[in-house]
């Protein structure tokens, strides 16, 4: 009987593999058959999900998605010819969804073991640590600053000017702060991480803390995700215990550690500033800057803080070198990006690709379309504060900046596509209404404008004559105006997006005439 | 219901393991919402006090994140994700679904103190789209009849 390998990721149990993991048990105890089957991350294509892969000579074949049920007759084709099986799905590296991409990040995805020190080291793991140690700090700052990685967070700050800021203060005491607040809508790489590969982002984290001279790092993880924080507390255990947290870190006589604080169910916590004033013990609220949490961070200390993708990027930039990153990409948007794809999508998963593929390869190729096999209306991309992107602007590339050019953003990768049946102007009310329940009240435009503007919305499109609903469409864009320019953050100032998105690409569902609606 | 205080040993407990980690204030609510369900009124001074606090600063950060209770929930917790992604797949169908067999709001419990029932925004599950969590479980994909068969069993189960 050769090795089973199911995956133990979140989403993966969420619609049965646990399950399929016990039917496998009990089916092979029943015919005496040895079953080693290992629990593994998830590849991330979770259309086919559970995803049963097997050992073969040629290399892992498939079966999936699987129920329960599939078991017994699962079982019967390996013992004959596999390819037989109706949910066979050949060579899993084979499949072109996953063959054409270019992982970096997640490249053990699917196949190892997430708490297995022995499959993180077997498959590259721990190089960059050690490199970084034998390097030095100036130099490992350097090239994680000539990689040109920048944050994958959403703002995408060139990550190398913030560790050269953070390195260069004097303190007494400096932090690490890993920002895995993963709260955006249609996003989930930063949880498939944590959870499928958590030595990962524990090696990057311990890499920045040599390199800038922090001795202790916290990851803030939603509490939406309880899975991610069982998985990396144990991995931080068996990291200790090995000698790459502590006293001597991977043998560089220097000192890191760090521990898993868990989020409330509060959005704003994504905000850096407020998941600052979240882990100091107080209700998540946006600091105004300067100072920057560079220099003045967790408790004033100078704080280097990153997304979980950002720091997971850096003991493979350490590993393979600056240049090896920078060869992936386009323009100023280099490496590589984990796209998320969401929604009402055929194929749903992770898309990991160079920056410059076009949002209509990653839609049409990769997700096969809508899920309802409906005409595609929008996708939004880049979380909930992101833009309603129409189809006839598929076209643009992938990248930081040519997403700024159509007024949209990549964000944090994250792609919610929708068919022609989602109602635009209840999702522009919803994203209102989102902002008004996350809003953490400092500012004005974000407290006091998100419901003002569930209110505007809400009388348009209760308004029975046209010219009622466009004096209503003048005070939503003065208003949007308003909490994109004043508001103190992200949230407030990036709420307006989707509206003014929805909005200008399909005023019908607002009641307006084209025309109304682009004045 | 109960006498309150009866928690007093348990919360001085958890809060003498945690006063002296720095920012030690959500981990400390986490724990005794973990322990006793909820966050009791008797527990706040305690807090307060531990942590050199007024008690208004600790009000103030359990009422500001949705997680934390000041109440004992019902004996199911049902989070049902009304985010982006599951919205283009119908989650306002499934909530339509939840108010009408529960008859209650988005927020609220059940009469017989049997469901919970709270939004959520996003449980990361959106490549498989509706999703909600049940009593800390994500279940995904789902459709009006799994989503009955999960109401199906909570009731059993009461």
């Amino acid at each position: 009987m050769p090795t089973l390998y199911l995956p133990c990721d979140s989403l993966a149990r969420a619609v049965g593999a646990d399950e399929v993991s016990t039917a496998l048990i009990t089916q092979a105890k029943e015919r005496n058959l040895p079953l080693e089957l290992q629990r593994t991350s998830s590849r991330g294509l979770y259309w086919l999900e559970p995803l049963l892969e097997v050992d073969s000579p040629q290399g892992r074949i498939g079966f999936g998605p699987l129920t329960a049920d599939d078991v017994p007759s699962v079982l019967d084709a390996l013992k004959g010819d596999p390819s037989a099986h109706p949910l066979a799905l050949g060579l899993v590296e084979e499949l072109p969804y996953l063959k054409s991409q270019q992982r970096l990040l997640f490249a053990r995805a699917g196949i190892t073991r997430p708490l297995s020190l022995d499959d993180y080291r077997a498959h590259g793991g721990f190089e960059g640590l050690t490199r970084a140690v034998a390097i030095g700090g100036e130099e490992t700052a350097t090239a994680v600053f000539d990689s040109g990685l920048r944050g994958r967070g959403g703002a995408a700050f060139p990550a190398g000017i913030k560790w050269r800021t953070v390195r260069a203060t004097q303190a007494a005491q400096k932090y690490i702060v890993c920002n895995a607040d993963e709260g955006d809508s249609g996003t989930f790489a930063d949880r498939m991480l944590m959870e499928g590969d958590p030595f990962l982002l524990i090696e990057g984290m311990a890499i920045a803390g040599i390199t800038v001279g922090a001795t202790f790092g916290y990851i803030y993880v939603r509490s939406e995700y309880p899975d991610a924080v069982a998985t990396l507390r144990a991995a931080l255990n068996i990291a200790r215990e090995a000698g790459y947290l502590g006293a001597n870190v991977g043998g560089s006589g220097l000192a890191f550690d760090m521990e898993v604080r868990v989020g409330a169910g509060a959005y704003i916590c994504g905000e850096e500033t407020a998941l600052l004033d979240s882990l100091e013990g107080k209700r998540g609220i946006v600091r105004a800057k300067p100072p920057i949490p560079a220099l003045q961070g967790l408790f004033g200390q100078p704080t280097l803080v990153h997304n979980v993708l950002t720091l997971a990027s850096v003991p493979l930039i350490l590993a393979k070198g600056a240049q090896f990153y920078r060869d992936y990409g386009m323009g100023r948007s280099l490496g590589t990006m984990p796209f998320q794809l969401a929604g009402n999508i055929r194929h749903g998963g992770l898309v990991e690709r160079a920056f410059g593929l076009t949002l209509r390869e990653l839609v049409e190729d990769y997700g096969g379309g809508t899920a309802s096999g409906r005409p595609l209306k929008a996708a939004q991309v880049g979380g909930p504060l992101g833009t309603w992107v129409p189809p006839s602007q598929f076209d643009t590339p992938l990248d930081y900046e040519a997403f700024a050019g159509i007024g949209a953003m990549v964000g944090h990768g994250g792609v919610v596509v929708a068919d022609d049946t989602l109602d635009m102007a209840q999702m522009a009310r919803f994203a209102m209404q989102f902002c008004a329940e996350e809003s953490c009240g400092k500012c004005t435009p974000c407290r006091i404008g998100s419901t003002r503007g569930v209110e505007v919305i809400d009388r348009m499109l209760a308004a029975p004559e046209q010219s009622d609903r466009d004096a209503q469409v003048i005070i939503l864009k003065d208003l949007c105006d308003t909490m994109q320019y004043g508001s103190l953050c992200a949230l407030g100032g990036m709420a307006p997006f989707p509206v003014t998105s929805a909005l200008k690409y399909f005023p019908a569902d607002f009641g307006l005439q084209p025309s109304e609606a682009e004045q | 219901m109960p006498d309150e205080s009866l928690h007093l040993p348990l919360v001085n407990s958890l809060l003498e393991r945690h006063k002296g980690s720095p920012g030690a204030l959500l981990p400390i609510l986490h724990d005794i919402q973990e322990r006793i369900g909820y966050i009791p009124d008797v527990a706040v001074p305690e807090i307060a006090h531990a942590l050199n606090l007024s008690q208004a600063e600790v009000r103030g950060v359990i009422s500001f994140y949705h997680d934390f209770r000041t109440a004992p929930p019902a004996r199911h917790i049902l989070r049902l994700c009304r985010a982006e992604s599951c919205k283009s797949r119908g989650a306002e169908e499934l909530a339509a679904q939840l108010r009408d067999r529960l008859q209650l709001d988005d927020h609220g419990s059940s009469a017989d103190g049997n469901i919970s029932l709270r939004p959520v925004y996003c449980l990361g599950a959106c490549a498989c789209s509706p999703a909600l969590e049940l009593d800390g479980r994500v279940h995904s994909r789902l459709s009006a009849e799994h989503l009955d068969a999960l109401l199906d069993a909570c009731r059993e189960d009461a």
